[in-house]
């Protein structure tokens, strides 16, 4: 079995500040890491490995230092890893990194399952997985929290919903986006260290995925961003103090309206 | 191809595009800006911070389409189980106030099966129009036959702009219509507006778990697409003189044909666990100690009709599912009013309920950060103050 892994790496947000004075983010000495959810990803695809043989590739798309995050994600277990990296890509929204990444899995060749997280921590959008598996004709399965069955045909798994969770069977080859419930991600394995820093990721430009240039980076982008502005912070209220009845029944009072 | 240029006469090594860029792209060397082109995105937010014009952007290539032939805006309304969802009568209320500030017709999409009676009701809810597909492969969702469905009917009719929730099936559904379609799609949106004179809408939307906001248009494709938080907009109000028009589609049964197939639907017990719709939700965090305190803050919910919620320590430790984490890892809520018990308030705990329009907090600790941003905070303990809340809200409520 070949999975294929997409991740991000993002700033990490227990680092995110604001700056008091100019109201804006500081993003000095933050630290880059692989996006939360694709810890979940990267995870379930060494264990899919484990259950049925074959090889993992982890792919990525994002400026050359993105290779630190590769080189982590063969830390945990992974078996290749690819990193596309052109100044072309630059401004992709999720239509242009979607069709980015599809693009290089059409060059990686064969697979039988793709795993996103369900989302990146610093866009939020959720758009990229089922992008990918739009943009190569595959079924997808979002929101999956487990795989009950797979085999080299098809797969059964648990896709979360609002309510609980839809039972899904999709043949393979298929996308499946993640979440957090799928499983608990292993440490870095002394030997997996080793490997992730002898490793050398594949390298692509543009021009190695066969993209079509027009559909690439801020070109391939039908969104712009047009204003980046920081929300005002909101400010802390009123303390309420007094006897623990007292301060509930005060509570209760300035609330009824609202549980009503 | 887009480009952005530091004009070097007129840089003046301020650095305030340094602060300004949120993607962390900018340095100074030799006193002047440099751009880390891996990074930049052309968001232009230095180019505004710049007061020396010192800054260059070129965004626009090739010239302007002729997107005219794309009217009206369809809000896809979204059923489970035959009921249509509260996010959808959401929509309605806000594309309302879009297509009437455009001049054009709201229209409705409807998918599912035996959905005549509530295609009516989405005419009281402000729909000029409903295009309803009925087809039993459309009972319950399914990426390909809605995916096809709705690819079918926008391009037939040309929509300028497409709302869909900001849901588990929303987003997976329109994240395929829109590549199809090769249209824009910006997600999570919590502010909606018109620029009147383009024609476009200016999607706002939290990024960066919030920290900063960001605004998108999309300029040359169509139809505009978006999810929208839920509980941000107004519901439409009912007015059951309304009538609307509906159109009845039906398509060939390739169209309706699926890869996957939904073996079983599994509602988890507990009537409470809808956080995303839920008007009031109290959260356990830490300092609930365990299963008996998470049970003290079940019980304040249940009294005030709201549902659970937790912060990722508690759920870490087992005392209640996943499915009821808010914040980074878990679920993005924003409720009339956010009650959080034994919760410190780290940053990504907040980044999921932060936009809540009460919040208050109870907790032991005087110094934690969520008395930051509480409308109403109380210090002391958990274990005494969740009991008597419950009892002075069963007072005030007759429970």
């Amino acid at each position: 079995m070949h999975i294929i892994v997409c991740i991000k790496q993002v700033p990490n947000t227990t680092d995110v500040r604001i700056d008091p004075v100019t109201n804006t983010l500081i993003r000095e000495g933050v630290e880059s890491v692989i996006n939360p959810f694709d810890a979940y990803a990267i995870e379930e695809a060494v264990r899919l490995r484990e259950r049925c043989g074959g090889r993992v590739t982890v792919l990525t798309m994002g400026p050359p230092q993105a290779e630190n995050a590769l080189r982590e994600a063969i830390g945990l277990g992974c078996d290749e890893a690819v990193l596309v990296s052109d100044r072309k890509f630059a401004g992709s929204d999720t239509w242009a990194t979607s069709y980015t990444l599809a693009s290089a899995i059409k060059k990686i060749g064969d697979f039988d399952v793709i795993l996103c997280g369900k989302q990146a921590s610093d866009g939020d959008t959720a758009q990229v997985g089922p992008g990918i598996s739009t943009h190569l004709d595959i079924p997808q399965v979002t929101y999956v929290k487990k795989i009950e069955e797979i085999s080299a045909e098809k797969a059964k798994v648990e896709r979360m919903t609002e309510e609980g969770y839809d039972v899904v069977e999709t043949p393979l080859p298929c996308l499946f986006t993640v979440v957090k419930e799928l499983n608990t991600p292993r440490m870095p394995s002394l030997k997996g260290m080793l490997r992730a820093k002898s490793a050398k990721p594949l390298k692509w430009t543009a021009e190695d995925i066969e993209a079509d240039p027009a559909a690439l980076g801020l070109d391939g982008s039908p969104t712009r961003v047009i204003k980046i502005f920081t929300p005002e912070p909101r400010k802390g209220g009123e303390m309420l103090k007094g006897d623990t009845a007292d301060v509930a029944a005060e509570l209760a009072e300035l609330l009824k309206d609202i549980a009503l | 191809m887009a480009s952005i240029t530091i004009l070097l006469d007129n840089c003046t090594g301020c650095t305030l595009c340094v602060k300004a860029c949120p993607f962390g792209a900018i340095h100074m060397a030799n006193r002047k800006a440099v751009i880390d082109m891996a990074k930049c995105t052309f968001c232009g937010a230095c180019v505004e911070a710049c007061k020396f014009s010192a800054i260059e952007l070129k965004k626009e290539a090739g010239g302007k389409k002729d997107l005219s032939g794309y009217r009206d805006v369809w809000v896809f309304c979204e059923q489970k189980k035959g009921a249509v969802q509260s996010i959808s009568f959401e929509l309605l209320g806000e594309g309302r106030k879009l297509a009437d500030k455009l001049g054009v017709k709201l229209a409705a999409v409807l998918l599912g099966s035996g959905m005549e009676a509530a295609a009516a009701e989405l005419g009281w809810r402000g729909a000029d129009k409903v295009y309803l597909v009925d087809h039993p492969a459309l009972k319950s969702y399914q990426d390909d036959p809605y995916t096809e469905v709705l690819v079918k009917l926008a391009g037939e009719y040309k929509p300028e702009a497409v709302l869909c929730g900001a849901t588990t099936i929303g987003r997976s559904l329109v994240s395929r219509v829109a590549i199809k379609l090769n249209a824009g799609l910006t997600a999570d949106c919590t502010g909606l507006d018109i620029d009147p004179k383009e024609r476009l809408l200016l999607q706002t939307r939290p990024a960066f778990g919030g920290n900063i906001m960001a605004t998108i248009i999309t300029p040359n494709h169509r139809p505009q697409m978006a999810t929208v938080r839920h509980k941000v907009m107004k519901e439409a109000p009912v007015d059951r003189t309304r009538r609307a028009e509906i159109v009845r589609k039906s398509y060939p049964e390739e169209v309706f044909s699926s890869r996957t197939r939904l073996l079983d639907i599994v509602e988890e017990i507990g009537e409470t666990v809808n956080l995303s719709e839920a008007d009031i939700i109290v959260s356990g965090g830490r300092g609930m100690g365990g299963k008996e305190g998470i049970a003290l803050v079940a019980e304040l919910a249940k009294t005030l009709g709201g549902a659970v919620g937790a912060s990722r320590s508690a759920v870490d430790a087992d005392w209640i599912p996943y499915s009821h984490q808010v914040g980074q890892t878990g679920k993005t809520v924003c409720p009339k009013l956010y009650i959080a018990c034994g919760i410190s308030g780290q940053i990504q705990h907040l980044i999921g309920m932060q936009s809540s329009k009460v919040i208050v907090a109870v907790n032991k600790d005087p110094d934690a950060p969520i008395f930051k941003i509480a409308t109403y905070g109380i210090v002391g303990d958990v274990f005494e103050l969740l009991p008597a809340l419950t009892r002075e809200f069963r007072r005030v409520l007759n429970k």
